[in-house]
């Protein structure tokens, strides 16, 4: 597999829309009586359609920042702005609503429901979404089909592989269509040949305009990214390839 | 459409964990069953009572000597014998609003038939006692008017004492001897059965009341006089002014005691009814308390539950779910346990009662109030005790959730 920058548009990112505008954002944890800043003063803007891999030791406060970026955790100060609209002082439901909507999760360990099948496991955020059974099943099985899983769909997640599993994931991730997708750690569990399967769904994804942020330690598994954060110590301490786009060739 | 899928979430959580789902269930189905086969009983009993005591008849005053008193004690109720036939005659040609006026005498006495013998309480009647008491003659016929003033020597007999002296033959016809004395045998009664105080009603020998007081007992007064009101709501009117024609027939001036007693079978009912009631509602109660011991339980397997799904309900949550979903989730799952517990313990209760009845030898009444007040109660449970769990679940913090092995 070889990835390029993309060359129709300049290898650019459409730099105007900015899907996600952090500006000093600031997570603060009350330790006995110290406060413990886990991030101290992020500014980070994430254009529509950018692959970025954001990576850091664990204790960097990564973690954190991607649970403020995936609307599960509140920034204690700061502003953060998803497709324009302010959500750092969203309520729990609201938060609940936007996940639901626009970011879907890939989790290290899958994070699937043992006792449904992976159809059923796809359809779950449409559940939320109020979408009519019917419907939904349709959708998660043509998501599990664009994933290559369509003959897996009446398995339960333990009768299926590490690789199969985060596959069933990630059409679960896009089953409702949102335009950011957030990966902690996708491929921490799986074998390298799986890694790769993985890797190239992201790349696919990417390539039809997704944001995807993918959140990793492993060098080469960021590199697949066209954008590389680096955090430390609750700040931003390298950014790079900001606005570039790859494509597969 | 969230609803619909809470109930299979639900359903399906409950299938996963079939063994404990049942022993859950176990708490409410052993309540609602309790409160339903013991409500039965006491309804039961309660229909025995009512309907042995309509059984002696509706709308009944029994007028009854009051007790004799010498040098300061008092002997026992019905001892005097002040109370007279003409009193009984009074009081039907004096008196509006009764039907019909039954005075008696009793004794009890060995009767024979040959080489047969059994001892059997012997009534002095009026005819209208046949009327008064709902007695049918089942062969023959009663005592008439006529035998009442020629007092004739004839008695009307129950099935007990018919069986004991003459087997399966047809007594009407025969002569029984009643302290040695010749009666004829005229009627059969049909039979009555036990009352509800286990007596058997048909162990009874009806003789005229002017031949009982004569030539059997040879007394002047009656044991009672029993009256039948036309309506209930008459009931108070007429007992108040037979105890006044009574006053004024003994000459009893005002300040002294009544040497009679009036007594009002309805408000016999009425207190025994209040008992009967007492007793299926303590029943009730004290099945309504493993009903709640039940609810217990209900909230115990589900904070386990919660507990266990932790990591579920963090997923839910990442994917969207709002607190009202995983509320509603849990809510809902507790419910089913409710419902399906209230649905096995009715079919249970049901069941135990018809089995009491059949085998235990007591009446039951199955109604529908108990089955869905037991039933809502066992929801209602389900409910109750599942808001603490359901809450909890649905407060939890996604990342948490989502961290917890």
């Amino acid at each position: 597999m070889v990835v390029r920058r993309c060359e129709e548009s300049g290898g650019q990112v459409n730099m105007t829309i900015k899907t996600i505008q952090l500006s000093g954002i600031k997570k603060i944890y009350r330790v006995g009586d110290q406060d413990l800043a886990a991030l101290d003063g992020i500014d980070l803007d994430i254009s529509k359609g950018e692959f970025v891999a954001l990576m850091g030791p664990s204790g960097s406060g990564k973690s954190t920042l991607m649970n403020i970026l995936g609307c599960l955790d509140r920034p204690t100060v700061g502003s953060y702005r998803l497709d324009g609209e302010e959500v750092a002082n969203l309520s729990d439901d609201e938060l609940a609503i936007t996940r639901n909507r626009k970011i879907g999760f890939v989790f290290q360990n899958f994070n699937l429901l043992s006792r449904i099948s992976a159809a059923e496991n796809v359809a779950l955020p449409l559940v939320y979404a109020g979408v009519e059974g019917k419907e939904r099943e349709e959708r998660a099985l043509h998501f599990l089909a664009a994933v290559g899983l369509s003959d897996r769909a009446r398995h339960q997640p333990n009768e299926l592989s590490g690789g199969q599993r985060q596959r069933v994931a990630i059409a679960r991730a896009l089953v409702n269509d949102p335009h950011i997708i957030m990966a902690d750690e996708p491929t921490g569990n799986l074998d390298t040949k799986s890694t790769r399967e993985i890797m190239e769904i992201f790349e696919k994804l990417h390539a039809d305009g997704r944001t995807i942020i993918l959140v990793t330690h492993e060098p080469e598994i960021a590199a697949c990214a066209s954008r590389q954060l680096l955090v430390r110590d609750g700040r931003l301490t390298r950014d790079e390839g900001k606005g570039v786009r790859m494509e597969i060739v | 459409m969230l609803f619909k899928e809470s109930v299979r979430i639900a359903l399906n959580a409950l299938f996963a964990n079939k063994l404990r789902s049942i022993l859950t269930m176990l708490g409410i189905i052993i309540g609602v069953g309790a409160v339903i086969a013991m409500v039965s009983v006491g309804m039961g009993v309660r229909e025995k009572v009512t309907s042995s005591i309509a059984s002696l008849g509706s709308n009944m005053l029994i007028v009854m000597p009051g007790s004799q008193s010498s040098g300061g004690v008092r002997s026992a109720a019905g001892s005097m014998i002040t109370l007279k036939y003409e009193d009984a005659e009074a009081i039907k040609n004096k008196i509006k609003n009764i039907d019909y006026v039954s005075p008696t005498v009793s004794g009890s006495y060995q009767i024979v038939n040959g080489n047969q013998n059994w001892n059997s309480t012997v009534q002095g009647v009026t005819p209208e006692f046949l009327a008064i008491r709902s007695l049918v003659v089942s062969t023959g016929s009663f005592i008439s008017k006529n035998d009442l003033s020629t007092r004739n020597r004839v008695a009307v007999i129950g099935t007990t004492v018919s069986s004991n002296l003459f087997g399966t033959m047809n007594p009407v016809g025969k002569t029984i001897r009643v302290n040695n004395q010749p009666y004829k045998v005229i009627g059969v009664l049909e039979s009555k059965g036990q009352s509800s105080m286990g007596q058997d009603q048909d162990d009874i020998v009806i003789i005229p009341l002017t031949t009982a007081q004569e030539r059997l007992l040879g007394i002047t007064y009656v044991r009672s006089i029993n009256i039948q009101v036309s309506s209930p709501d008459k009931m108070d009117e007429v007992q108040a002014e037979i105890e006044t024609l009574l006053r004024q027939r003994h000459h009893i001036i005002s300040g002294k005691d009544d040497d009679f007693n009036v007594r009002n079978l309805t408000s016999l009912m009425q207190t025994m009814n209040e008992t009967t009631t007492m007793l299926t509602l303590f029943l009730g109660s004290i099945a309504a308390i493993s009903l709640i011991v039940g609810g217990i339980g209900i909230m115990n397997i589900m904070m386990v539950s919660v507990t266990e799904r932790t990591r579920e309900i963090g997923i839910r949550k990442a994917l969207g779910a709002t607190f009202n979903n995983i509320m509603m989730q849990f809510l809902i799952e507790s419910v089913v346990i409710g419902v399906i517990g209230g649905l096995i313990g009715i079919a249970f209760g049901c069941s135990v009662s018809l089995a009491i009845a059949r085998f235990g030898g007591f009446n039951t009444i199955i109604t529908p109030a108990p089955i869905l007040i037991s039933f809502g109660f066992s929801v209602g449970i389900g409910l109750f005790f599942g808001i603490y769990p359901a809450r909890k679940a649905a407060l939890l913090d996604p990342i948490e959730a989502l961290r917890y092995e």
